[in-house]
């Protein structure tokens, strides 16, 4: 089977907007007839990632391949990138500011929310140029 | 229990219920999204005091089975016409998220 392939432009610093692409691919998931708990897992990765780039990374793309048995998420941005990757995972670590904490962002809990879900999590962010987050979720 | 007993007993305004019938089995407190979608269990009623588009966005996430909002929270029109939308439940209720739960909890007994 040929894999579907997917491109979302990703805003910065737009809330309403926020997760419009994990919901696109949520939908697709499901017309395919994907179980739902791996969707979850996939649109939660995803929404995730997603929100880092609108508050963090300055907006993007994400670039999505579907295949019969997983998912490559791939959300690129061109942002301000992160200078230590080990303390950005860290559980609770956020260098959200207030007013992002208010809209209930900034939790700290969305790289550990990402290694959770995804089988496969990788970054990749060089500070002054942006960050690229790769994500895999196999379907059980 | 049902949500229609659990509209009841917190004395909520229905803002948008979907299935009144809905069967609610599990609950979850807190208003930030990350803490929601690693930890609320699918089907739960999710108190909460916050009120923006994206409170939505993470129910449906997560599978939440209804909102509640609290405190007598007001929810914007955006998370209205989102949960409309998406058919998602969502009720407001004026008492604060413990006494909503301690309703909650004497309810289901
Ligand atoms: N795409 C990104 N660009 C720049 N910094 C990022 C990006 N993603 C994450 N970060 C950094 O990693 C920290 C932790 O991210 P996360 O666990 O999602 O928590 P939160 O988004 O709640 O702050 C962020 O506060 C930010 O400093
Ligand atoms: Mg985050």
């Amino acid at each position: 089977m040929e894999n579907l392939h997917f491109e979302y432009e990703v805003a910065g610093n737009n809330f309403s907007q926020a997760g419009m692409a994990s919901d696109a691919v949520k939908s697709t998931l499901k017309k395919m007839g994907i179980a739902s708990e791996d969707i979850r897992r996939v649109a939660i990765a995803m929404y995730e990632g997603e929100i880092n780039m609108v508050i963090h990374g300055g907006g993007g793309v994400a670039v999505i391949d579907i295949f019969f048995d997983h998912i490559e998420i791939k959300l690129i941005d061109h942002g301000k990138g992160i200078e230590n990757i080990e303390l950005a995972m860290t559980p609770g670590y956020s260098t959200a500011e207030d007013e992002i904490r208010a809209l209930g962002f900034g939790a700290g809990m969305g790289l550990p929310n990402m290694k959770k879900y995804a089988d496969v999590l990788e970054i990749e962010s060089e500070v002054g140029v942006g960050t690229t987050v790769y994500i895999r979720v196999d379907f059980h | 229990m049902k949500l229609s007993k659990l509209i009841d007993a917190l004395k909520a305004t229905k803002v948008n219920v979907v299935d009144k019938d809905f069967e609610v089995t599990k609950g979850y407190c807190g208003d930030f999204l990350s803490f929601v979608m690693g930890k609320a269990p699918s089907g739960c009623a999710w108190f909460t005091v916050m009120t923006n588009i994206n409170v939505c966005a993470v129910a449906t996430l997560a599978e939440v089975g209804v909102i509640v909002v609290c405190e007598g929270a007001k929810s914007t029109p955006e998370l209205v016409d989102k949960a409309k939308a998406q058919d998602v439940n969502l009720i407001e209720t004026k008492y604060d998220i413990f006494e909503a739960v301690k309703r909650y909890i004497a309810a289901e007994a």
